[in-house]
This record gives structure tokens, C-alpha cells and sequence, in this order.
């Protein structure tokens, strides 16, 4: 709890304003606990847990693949690149190998699903500093991937697409064509954000300089992903714990050295480039082949346990599993990014202005369905 | 100018028929000219809240246009006309909460001393030379007095309503308001230095060969930027800043009384613009070759100030509090008193 | 390739440290069951090796015991490491690497709100998760909730 009685520096009352559960730009039901002297934040602490839904107990008593389905409901902005880390960690435990295609499709799709992940950071960090059209702009561009989603999986948010052992359908036949449309529309779109809100004098105002991470605190922190990487350390796991087929692709690392809101989302959006050139790759290798490894009806793997790292959208998105050769997992624990990166609210907000938590709060990117699990 | 298609004609042959009726009844002329004065308030009355309605409308499909929308498509039928009029008669059927800690008496009258005042400000202004409420030879003076008086309800409905977002939202308009009233001020001042009157009439005649927004480019920036910050729209929309004060001082407000916050914040709009277009852009001054009433040229010019008022909100981030501050005390004012030295100093050289 | 220097050091300088077997780590991350007194010092250790990141700490419910693992890693060297703790189930006390590693903070209030195991000079050790009147540990394996109105 917080103490209620804090003093600012003059000595003089402060005031406790409780920022959430339901506010507007908590993405969420996060709760801040505020202590305010004036505008200025003197101690904040985040209250997590409006959300649980008891995840990790569930996957006990569900089948390995009735978690992958379980796995959209993480981070629902980015279903696929959950799917992504727990169908690769049953499949070590049961030590199979996927066909060549299904990697490729599911590094199509992971990849497709960073893009509208940081579209929507897009849209919504420019919504939290209160450029209301941005996020429109950003939604526009989310639907056109979500019409791809649906056109392979039938759902446009849960899409339960990976399989044990491959993916679930393949490819409709005008998808290589529209993604590649989308691709290049995409390219187009980038340049309007950056003339929209990238560089607009008061977008900078705003977030150069604002709630800066140093390395000491990243590396101290756990933190991962995007907010790693504005801070200046080049670690993906993509290419430095590399998974999948993710080595036959060429694509950058951006950093940036500040490590400021900006600079988280400048990243953001370099890292969207990335993500189209990998998506492009991809297109051009796809050949025809199997979708799926022989995997048994019920899979049982041996008992054993296994780690699996990813680099989701938001940061580290790895996976613990215990097997105990039963149907169902014996322990299934996730490394939320969001709820790790998240952690690090209570050491840079003291001392910022109000409006300064909600920037750095939308830079820092979270889902509370991940945060909460 | 001699502009004989006004609508001005048609009131002062209205007001001189009423005039004569009362002499014919041997009533002292003094029952004429209240009653003709009624009628004026009652008509621009009409005109505020018809122009209200519009505005809102507007704001929606202008928005909507920015962000690649299409905005309300279908109440009334044509391009969704009438959905202000179906809001409204929404907020007079919601619930009017008052919440249990509440100051209730000031919770109650905020909403009419915010909209009152901003009702006020239209008495002055010129919408042609002879139709205006009263030519007071103090009238854009009496403008701001007025307008100012906003900040006291803001602050009324933020203290009131007690709840921490609403207060930290009646602080920051108080800083905000008072200190963006002072370029706002200060930039018309320039422009009263070269008319010599605060009368608006003579402000609008003074510019038949050119408009002050020539002349004093600089004045009008200020003006318009501190007009925004005074109506508290984007980027100075930091007393109502949806993403961090959730609503700002109108938080706990609802039904009704919310419908009079949003009013008097588009009346504000409209009266920022009507000024701006006023004293910097004639007023109700139009080309010679083409003869419109005056009214319908001053509207022109008000509205396209609204258009660029909402392009801006559409398109900016807002400034954070210290930062406005900054931009308010070290910019604006200091370019204020720098326009009005140069305008001094030219008027001096050429006397 | 030759063997890293710290995996026969963490044997060597930290007596009752092995090995887990590599069959049931399926990931290939070395991993070391560690005695629960020395896991500060090892932990401690493995950072001045270079091992400066936390990358994961979760507890597991064995029925007999709980095991605390923490999954560390060196963003030079990209190494990574295992450690296992095993506790005792009565009485599941463990020091806390919140000091060494500020990350550890809420995954180890996480594995409190969840699994009952108690982190020793934790600075906040309180319900994460779950609502702090949560009666029992719901991760543990012999945890049944009582029925609701929902059920």
C-alpha cells in the first residue's frame, strides 16, 4: 500500500489520486496509485490483477493444443505470436520437427501480427498524448492485416492458427497477392505517420526526453523487447537466441540510444520496416509443401520441461512448460513481457507531470490480458 | 460604405415601423426600444443555438473527414444533419447526477455561469453596422470581460463536484485562462492602437482598404493561438485532456448540465471566431463587386476561422502543462509586447 | 568448444550443486539443482559472471516439494543457465534476488500469490495477482476452491 501521509518537498499535503481501473488511457485495467504533489508525481505504484483469469491454472487441466487456443487470450493484440511460443515449446518437448512451409507461414503470420501491434502502439501513443486522428489512422491499417487473418483463419482477433506440428489451413489463393498489396500500402501509410505525428513539433515536445530508461535499469529490470532495444542494447531474441527459421532472413536490429518515450516509439516504427521486409522474404520463399509434421492423435510427450523464448511484439514472450507424460501440462508458466516491462513504472514515474504517465505508460506498450494473465 | 442590401435594412425599417406604431399610440419611445431590444436578444438567441447546433455537426464531420470517417451518415436523412438535435434531446432525457460529497449549490450553478457570460459576449458584436445589440464604445473590451468570466465556472464546476480529476482540471484552466488572456488581449491591443477605438464598428470600418490581418500578421497568430487556448481546444485542451484527467472539470457532470459546458464551449468558438474575423478580417466588410449582405460575409470568415480551429484539434497532440506554460509567459506575451512596440514605433514614424 | 568456466565453478565453489540431467531439460539451457541456502551467493555469483540478466523465476508444485527456477542469462556471451531450487513444502522460505536483480520483484510476489512460497527480505511480499483476502495458493497442486455463486 502506499502511504497516504507523504509530504511533498515543501512540506505541505499531497494528494492520492487513484489513476484506473477504469480510466481512458490505462489500456486497461491497470490501477496507479498516484501520490501528487500538484502535477508532479512524488511515488506511484501499479496494482495489477483486474484481469486474472487464473491462465496458468487452466492450462493444467486443458490439452496441449486446447492451450494453444487458450494462448490468444495473452495478449490479444498479438494471438499469433502466442501461439507462436507455446506451440514451440510443446513441440520440444515432443521433439518434433515441422515442415519447411509451416515455419515459413508461421513466421508470415508472426510477423504480420508485429506489424498491427505496432500499429496500434502507434495510434494509441499518439491517442494518449491526444492526437485523437492517429488512432483511426492506425485502426485503418490493422483492418487490412485482420482481412488477411480472416482469410486464413476465420477470426480477426482469436485465431488459434498453429497447430502441434504446423499450422492449421494453408494459404487462401490471392493472399501472397493482397499481402503484398498490403506491403506496399503499408510503405505508403508509414510516410503519413511520420508526417502526421512523427515529426510534429508537439509529439516531440512531448516524448523527447520523457521517462528515460538507462541501461543499468533495463538490464536490472528484465526489461525486453522494444524497450530494450530504444535504450541501446541490441538483443533480439529473433537473431540472438535464434528460433524458428528466423536465420535464413535478413533483417536489422534498429536501436536508438536515449531510450526516452520517443525513442521508444521511433523504434516502434523502424522495427515495423523490419517486420516488412521479413514478411516480404517470407513471400518470396514460400514453396508448396506440408503444413503440418506427423504429430500422434493425443500428444503425450515425454515428461520433462522446457523454456522457450520469443520475441513478441512487446518483448520476451517465453514459455516454461512441465511435462509429466500425462494429456495435460504438468506447469505452465509464461514470461509475460508486459507484466515484466511494467515493473519499472515505480522507478522512473516519481517526478514526472501527470500527463507524463499516461506517455510513458503508452510507450512502455501493454495488455493487460498479458500483464494479468 | 454605403452596403444597401444589408439585413440591417430590413431590421431598421422593422425598428422605425415600431417606433412609429408606439408614437401613434402616444407610448414613450423608451417601450419601443425595449421591446425592440428583445427581440434582437430573442432572434440572436436563436442564432447562437442554431449555430451551436451547426457547429457541432460541423466539428463531427470535419473530424470524421480528417480520420478518413464519414461521421453521422444518418439522422434527419441528408448527411446526418439532425443528429445534434437528437444528442440533445438525449441529454435532456439523461439523468442529472449530482454526486453525494458534492458542493451542490456551486455544482448547480456552474453550467449557468458558464453559459451566460459567453451569451453576454455577443451583445457588441457588429454582424452588420447597424444590426448589432449596442455599439458600446467599449466593446471588444467588453468581449474579453466577458469571456473571461468562464474560467470562474470552470474552476465552480471543478471545485464542486469533488473529485480529484475534476479539480486537477479547474487548476490547470485556471492557469491556462489567466494566462493566455493576456496575448489574447494584448494582440487585439495592437490593432485598437491603430484604429484608436475599442468601438468594433470603427474597428471593422478602419480596415475598408485593408484588413488588419495584413497589416498585423503577427497580432492575428497570436490572437488565434491564444483564442484556442482560451476555448480550450486541442492543442490547449488541458483542462478536459481525455487521456489523462478523463474528463477534466466536467467529469461528474451529466445530462443537462454537461449539454451547457459543451454549449458554451462552442459558443466560445464561435465568439473567438467572430471576433478574429472582426477585427483582423473586416468584419462584415465584403469586396464591392459583389454585393452580399454584410452578415453573410462575416459568417464566411467565421466560419472558415472554425474550420482551421478544428483542423488544428484533429491534427495536433496537446502541449503538456508546464510546457503551455512555457509557450504562454515566454513566447506569446513577449511577441505580444514586441508587435505592439513595432506598432507604436511605425505609427509614430508615419504620423 | 570448451566448457564455460562458471558451469565447474557453480560445482566447485558451491558444494551440493548438480547437474541436472540434460534428458529432462529438453530446452539444452544448462541447468543446476542448487541447495536453497546458497542461492543468493550463486545467484550473486553468476552476475559477476556476466549473467546480468533474469530472464525468468517461476516455482513449480512437486507435491512432495516446491521448486523455485530461475532462468538467468548473459547478454554478451547470449549463455544462459538454469537454476533449480528445491523447498521445503511445509515450510517454503527462500531468499529473495529482488536485491541483486529489481526485476525479480513481482515474479516473486507472483510465485507468492500463486504458490504459497515466501521470499526472505522481499521488500513487498503481497498479493500480485489475486485479490488480497484470496484464501490458499491456487497453483498448488492440492489447492480446491471453494464453490461460488457460479457454481
Amino acid at each position: 500500500m502506499i502511504d497516504n501521509k507523504l509530504k511533498d518537498k515543501d512540506g505541505f499535503e499531497t494528494m492520492y489520486l487513484n489513476m484506473g481501473p477504469q480510466h481512458p488511457s490505462t489500456h486497461g485495467v491497470l490501477r496507479l496509485g498516484l501520490v501528487l504533489d500538484g502535477e508532479v508525481i512524488v511515488s506511484a505504484e501499479p496494482d495489477i490483477g483486474y484481469l486474472h483469469r487464473g491462465m496458468e491454472k487452466l492450462a493444467e487441466h486443458r490439452t496441449y493444443q486446447a492451450n494453444i487456443a487458450m494462448s490468444d487470450r495473452f495478449d490479444y493484440v498479438t494471438s499469433m505470436n502466442n501461439n507462436f511460443v507455446v506451440a514451440l515449446a510443446i513441440e520440444k518437448l515432443l521433439g518434433v520437427e515441422i515442415p519447411k512451409r509451416a515455419h515459413y507461414l508461421r513466421i508470415l503470420m508472426a510477423e504480420l501480427n508485429r506489424v498491427v501491434n505496432h500499429i496500434l502502439l502507434f495510434g494509441f501513443f499518439a491517442m494518449d498524448l491526444g492526437a485523437t486522428t492517429a488512432l483511426i489512422f492506425g485502426f485503418r491499417e490493422r483492418e487490412e492485416v485482420l482481412d488477411l487473418f480472416e482469410s486464413v483463419t476465420g477470426a480477426r482477433l482469436t485465431y488459434n492458427y498453429f497447430r502441434v506440428g504446423g499450422v492449421a489451413r494453408d494459404l487462401p489463393e490471392d493472399f501472397i497477392q493482397k499481402t503484398g498489396a498490403f506491403i506496399k500500402l503499408m510503405r505508403k501509410r508509414i510516410k503519413d505517420y511520420d508526417d502526421l505525428v512523427t515529426n510534429n513539433v508537439i509529439f516531440r515536445d512531448r516524448s523527447v526526453g520523457i521517462g528515460k530508461i538507462s541501461k543499468e535499469d533495463i538490464l536490472a529490470y528484465s526489461l525486453s523487447g522494444p524497450v530494450m532495444r530504444a535504450s541501446g542494447i541490441k538483443y533480439d531474441i529473433r537473431k540472438d537466441d535464434t528460433y524458428s527459421v528466423y536465420k535464413e532472413f535478413d533483417f536489422n536490429i534498429p536501436t536508438r540510444e536515449d531510450g526516452d518515450c520517443f525513442d521508444r516509439y521511433l523504434l516502434r516504427m523502424l522495427e515495423l520496416r523490419e517486420s516488412l521486409k521479413i514478411i516480404e522474404q517470407v513471400l518470396v520463399k514460400l514453396e508448396p509443401g506440408e503444413i503440418m509434421a506427423k504429430v500422434p492423435k493425443v500428444i503425450k510427450p515425454p515428461a520433462g520441461e522446457a523454456y522457450i523464448r520469443t520475441e513478441s511484439p512487446k518483448g520476451e514472450l517465453s514459455v516454461y512448460l512441465v511435462s509429466d507424460g500425462t494429456v495435460n501440462p504438468y506447469r505452465f508458466h509464461l514470461r509475460a513481457p508486459s507484466f515484466i516491462n511494467l515493473q519499472i513504472l515505480q522507478k522512473i514515474l516519481p517526478g514526472v507531470k501527470v500527463a507524463d504517465v499516461i506517455a510513458i505508460l503508452g510507450s512502455i506498450d501493454i495488455v493487460l490480458g498479458e500483464v494479468d494473465r | 460604405m454605403n452596403v444597401s442590401y444589408g439585413l440591417e435594412n430590413i431590421w431598421l425599417w422593422f425598428t422605425a415601423l415600431l417606433e412609429k406604431l408606439f408614437g401613434w399610440f402616444g407610448l414613450p419611445y423608451i417601450f419601443a426600444y425595449t421591446i425592440e431590444k428583445i427581440i434582437f436578444a430573442a432572434a440572436l438567441l436563436a442564432f447562437i443555438s442554431i449555430s451551436v447546433l451547426f457547429l457541432i455537426w460541423m466539428e463531427r464531420k470535419v473530424s470524421a473527414h480528417i480520420q478518413s470517417r464519414l461521421g453521422p451518415m444518418h439522422v434527419g436523412g441528408w448527411h446526418g444533419w439532425a443528429q445534434t438535435i437528437a444528442d440533445m434531446v438525449k441529454l435532456l432525457f439523461k439523468e442529472d447526477i449530482i454526486p453525494a460529497k458534492a458542493d451542490k449549490w456551486v455544482h448547480r450553478i456552474a453550467p449557468i455561469v458558464v453559459f451566460v457570460p459567453s451569451l453576454m459576449a455577443f451583445l457588441v458584436i457588429p454582424f452588420e453596422k447597424n444590426l448589432i445589440g449596442q455599439d458600446l464604445n467599449v466593446g471588444i473590451l467588453l468581449i474579453f470581460a466577458f469571456s473571461s468570466l468562464a474560467v470562474l465556472a470552470i474552476i465552480m464546476g471543478g471545485w464542486a463536484s469533488n473529485n480529484k480529476y475534476t479539480l486537477i482540471g479547474g487548476i490547470r484552466s485556471a492557469a491556462q485562462m489567466v494566462s493566455y488572456e493576456i496575448p489574447l488581449v494584448l494582440s487585439v491591443l495592437s490593432v485598437v492602437m491603430m484604429v484608436g477605438s475599442l468601438k468594433l464598428n470603427d474597428i471593422v470600418e478602419a480596415q475598408s482598404r485593408v484588413w488588419f490581418v495584413f497589416s498585423q500578421p503577427l497580432a492575428f497568430m497570436l490572437y488565434i493561438i491564444a483564442g484556442t487556448a482560451e476555448v480550450n481546444r486541442t492543442p490547449f485542451d488541458l483542462p478536459e485532456a481525455e487521456s489523462e484527467i478523463v474528463s477534466g472539470y466536467n467529469t461528474e457532470y451529466s445530462g443537462l448540465k454537461y449539454g451547457f459546458f459543451m454549449l458554451s464551449e462552442f459558443t466560445n468558438m464561435l465568439i473567438v471566431s467572430l471576433v478574429a474575423a472582426t477585427v483582423f478580417m473586416g468584419g462584415w466588410l465584403g469586396p464591392k463587386w459583389l454585393p452580399l449582405p454584410g452578415i453573410i460575409w462575416l459568417l464566411l470568415k467565421t466560419y472558415l476561422i472554425v474550420f482551421v480551429l478544428m483542423w488544428v484539434r484533429w491534427t495536433f497532440p496537446r502541449l503538456r502543462v508546464d510546457r503551455l506554460m512555457d509557450f504562454g509567459w515566454k513566447i506569446l506575451i513577449p511577441l505580444a509586447f514586441i508587435n505592439i512596440f513595432i506598432t507604436g514605433l511605425f505609427m509614430v514614424i508615419f504620423k | 568448444m570448451t566448457e564455460p568456466r562458471y558451469l565447474n565453478d557453480i560445482k566447485g565453489k558451491f558444494p551440493g550443486t548438480e547437474a541436472v540431467l540434460p534428458e529432462k531439460i529438453k530446452d539444452g539451457i544448462p541447468a543446476f539443482d542448487c541447495p536453497p541456502s546458497l542461492i543468493l551467493d550463486i545467484v550473486k555469483y553468476l552476475k559477476a559472471e556476466g549473467f546480468n540478466y533474469l530472464m525468468n523465476l517461476c516455482a513449480t508444485d512437486y507435491k512432495d516439494t516446491f521448486e523455485v527456477i530461475y532462468h538467468l542469462s548473459a547478454l554478451e556471451s547470449k549463455a544462459k543457465i538454469t537454476l533449480k531450487v528445491k523447498i521445503n513444502r511445509e515450510k517454503p522460505e527462500l531468499a529473495s534476488i529482488t536485491p541483486l536483480h529489481p526485476g525479480a520483484n513481482w515474479q516473486e510476489r507472483e510465485a507468492f500469490d500463486l504458490l504459497g512460497v515466501v521470499f526472505t527480505g522481499h521488500p513487498n511480499l503481497t498479493r500480485i495477482l489475486l485479490s488480497c483476502d484470496w484464501e490458499g495458493y491456487p497453483l498448488r497442486k492440492d489447492y480446491s476452491r471453494k464453490p461460488d455463486q457460479y457454481d
